[in-house]
């Protein structure tokens, strides 16, 4: 078999991208939740200096987690950096002078803030003030999500590239306004937030609920529990609304990737929603679909006869359909799933309920249902964008390294095989986490704070 | 000013480098070391970078991110040209990077595992790194004698860290954990000598670009000061490494020892610059030729002079929050 280098290229970076943002996705949330905790200790700290311990053990608990998945999202992050070198020169040769400096603010504004204050955030709560431990808590969450705020900016601007002009080949700044906030970033900013939020939020809510079916739960796992339901139950409506915004937005910007995802091949008026099918780009057809008629029509244009172009004006310009296709419904599939289960959380939690088993169990099994949906997502919006790297000004086979290759194939095949572990193993140790008895199950001693402010926890 | 901006971003690139291995390098030194230790000096050594490494790690993100930023025509060569030894390296720093945690976090029976994953990402990651400049010096040639200089920096790399990690532990900790790190120290030394003297003489060997700046006069007088500092700093590391008991307990005693190994690093870093210079790929590109356009170099600048002054504050902030010898542990 003939070895194409440019499809192992983009599969290394498809694999080295689809591994970092599990980990981001999950601190630039996460982040936000134990300032939370931090804050409502701090807020219940009364005359006598004493707070309310279960915040703070909902803050130890989660601060574990949070560091491995930092550390995760920095190391992989690092790779990230140089992949853009190593695999994709071109790229960086014709839109350095715009790609550089995003990502140079990125490591600016954001990497150094979040990594020196983590330090303190870890390691320093025995050194230093509640108020500075606060201060420093805050920046590293500030900091995640800076660093968001570049690169969506970055690859909004690679899907819908504005505020440029072209000049010996390469890309020059007209304006940086446009180029920052260029016509989908607002979008996809606040469809990656709240993605990050709601990944977070059935996280913490779905090991608490394991941790509560294991017997090892405590009044701060309910705590947890509560706050994550809360948090979906609020953010799935939200993101599924400016889901919808995000759509219009594509549709106006970039139809082909639209026609993909609804795989209609045909321009017309009012287009069947396909809820099922086989995309088929030989005949140019979807095999078994079952539709619903009008319902495309109706979502993408909030109009009943609303014109949806077809993918056969965009013949040879558009992405591959299937992948395209499927991804956008798992997506969709596990957005639903999850607004279902927070309001059938937080209904419970309202009526003063106890979770029954079988809810426990559900949440549980949803741990990890926010790397589905944003890998699903992103998997639309990235292969939605082929054959561009820049959309519509930049092909793809144009800027590839020109490695042998048998070169890529083994880099490839290691980085899987490393991914694979580290995975594995990351979802073990918080299994590990997981079944550690509560802290107030354990806790003898009067204070109960983990001692010693080098404690690597 | 046009021309002005390509010399202020290749400084800012050699300032984020230099500071990264001076700072990155006691880590990944100490990360060499831990095999060497016991269980409970193992746990010592992590917690004496455990606060830091993140942000020393993110001083190298930097300093790629200025090639990319600043020169992005060199960038896709060097990183191109330098794929395999870039991408072991990455491995090696992902696997030191994720062992911090799992080591403590992924149960008892896992802890041996990544204590041998924490030395060997270290260690992976420090060759790569010396084989990367080593390559880079000789301006990415691919000649047999060029590979064979950057294997001979790739073996030296680990020297000079090995050196870094020790002061560093010796400006941390105390007791038997101190005295070892002496004793590790003493042994590395002189290979560190030996390592950087061949890398001094075979610089000019390989390269005759470089022999030609070197050893022309007048240049060659004017740039004794380099040798001449390094030497000196050598002969006070010496010095200091031989010291009776009593004599060692001083607090700043580390914090010497460390201070002589920045300047030795100093001084190869302007050995370097004035090695290279104009050159951002020598022989093949001068700065001014891979600089990014004047509109986009300017922009980054203004966030360069806003921000690199804020980070280097807190950065110095977050060393004196952690400052002092490693008092009480506590692993869960």
């Amino acid at each position: 078999m003939e070895l194409d280098p440019l499809l192992l290229a983009r599969l290394q970076f498809a694999l080295n991208i689809s591994f970092h943002i599990l980990f981001p996705t999950i601190t630039i949330g996460l982040a936000w939740f134990l300032l939370y905790f931090r804050l409502r200790y701090t807020l219940s700290i009364d005359t006598n200096g004493k707070g309310d311990k279960q915040w703070e053990y909902a803050y130890y608990f989660w601060v574990k987690v949070f560091a491995l998945t930092f550390a995760l999202g920095v190391v992989s992050g690092v790779t990230m950096s140089f992949q853009f070198g190593t695999n994709w020169p071109g790229f960086m040769e014709t839109a350095g002078n715009i790609a550089g400096p995003l990502l140079g603010y990125e490591v600016l504004t954001a990497f150094f803030l979040e990594a020196s204050f983590l330090g303190i955030m870890l390691f320093g709560k025995q050194r230093v003030s509640n108020r500075t431990h606060l201060i420093a808590t805050t920046l590293v969450a500030a900091g995640t999500t800076f660093s968001a705020f570049w690169i969506l900016s970055l690859n909004s601007w690679m899907q819908t590239p504005t505020g440029f002009f072209m000049e010996d080949g390469q890309f020059q700044i007209d304006s940086w306004m446009e180029i920052i906030f260029n016509p989908s970033f607002p979008y996809r900013f606040f469809h990656m937030l709240a993605a990050c939020l709601l990944t977070a939020a059935f996280l913490v809510a779905g090991i608490s609920a394991y941790r509560c079916l294991r017997g090892v739960d405590g009044p701060a796992t309910w705590r947890v529990m509560r706050t994550g339901i809360i948090v979906a139950a609020i953010v799935a409506p939200i993101q599924i609304f400016i889901g919808d915004l995000h759509g219009l937005n594509t549709l106006e910007h970039q139809p082909a990737k639209v026609a993909a995802m609804e795989a209609v091949w045909e321009t017309e008026n009012g287009a069947a929603f396909t809820l099922f099918g086989f995309p088929d780009e030989e005949s140019r057809s979807t095999r078994a679909a079952i539709r619903i008629p009008y319902a495309a029509s109706l979502v993408l244009t909030h109009e009943l006869d609303g014109e949806v172009r077809g993918l056969n004006e965009f013949e040879g310009e558009h992405p591959p359909v299937a992948p395209v296709f499927w991804s956008f419904r798992i997506m969709l599939a596990v957005g639903f799933a999850m607004l279902l289960v927070s309001w059938w959380a937080a209904w419970t939690l309202l009526r003063n309920r106890d979770c029954s088993p079988m809810l426990l169990r559900v949440l549980s099994l949803m741990t990890y249902s926010g790397w589905v949906a944003v890998l699903a997502g992103w998997y639309v919006s990235e292969v939605g964008r082929q054959p561009w790297m820049i959309y519509g000004q930049l092909r793809i086979d144009e800027v590839v390294a020109a490695h042998g290759g048998g070169t890529v194939l083994t880099t490839l095949l290691a980085y899987a095989a490393l991914y694979a572990f580290l995975l594995v193993s990351y979802i073990a140790t918080l299994r590990i986490l997981s079944l550690k008895p509560a802290q107030s199950l354990i806790d003898t001693n009067a204070g109960g704070a983990p001692q010693g402010g080098y404690s690597h926890g | 000013m046009a021309d002005l901006l390509p010399l202020f971003f290749v400084f800012a690139m050699g300032l984020a480098l230099f500071i990264y291995v001076i700072l990155d390098g006691y880590d990944l030194g100490i990360g060499i070391l831990l095999p060497l230790a016991d269980e409970a000096q193992k746990d010592a050594m992590i917690a004496a970078i455990g606060p830091f490494w993140d942000a020393n790690e993110t001083w190298l993100v930097l300093g790629v991110g200025i090639l990319l930023v600043a020169f992005p025509q060199a960038h896709g060569i060097v990183l191109t040209s330098l794929y395999l030894p870039v991408t072991l390296m990455l491995m090696g720093l992902i696997l030191r990077g994720v062992a911090f945690d799992f080591r403590v976090k992924a149960g008892d029976d896992k802890r041996a595992l990544w204590n041998n994953l924490f030395f060997a990402g270290s260690l992976i990651a420090s060759l790569s790194q010396g084989w990367m400049v080593g390559a880079y010096i000789t301006g990415l040639g691919n000649s047999g004698l060029s590979y064979l200089f950057a294997a001979l920096i790739a073996i030296s790399m680990p020297a000079l860290y090995i050196m870094l990690g020790s002061a560093w532990l010796l400006v941390k900790t105390q007791g038997a954990l101190f005295q070892r790190a002496q004793a590790w120290a003493r042994m590395a030394v002189l290979p560190m000598a030996i390592a950087l003297l061949l890398v001094s003489i075979a610089t000019p060997l390989v390269s005759q670009l470089i022999a030609d700046k070197w050893f022309t006069l007048p240049n060659g007088i004017g740039l004794l000061p380099i040798p001449l500092s390094s030497a000196l700093a050598y002969a006070v590391i010496l010095w200091l490494l031989f010291r009776p008991a009593d004599f060692v307990e001083h607090w700043a005693y580390g914090w010497l020892v460390y201070a002589c190994l920045v300047i030795i690093c100093i001084m190869a870093t302007l050995g370097l610059a004035y090695s290279l210079y104009p050159d951002i790929i020598l022989g093949q590109m001068t700065i001014y030729e891979a600089a990014a356009s004047p509109e986009s170099l300017a922009f980054v600048f203004v966030g360069t002079v806003i921000t690199l002054p804020l980070i280097l504050a807190y950065t110095v902030y977050v060393y004196r929050v952690f400052s002092g010898k490693l008092e009480t542990l506590n692993y869960d």
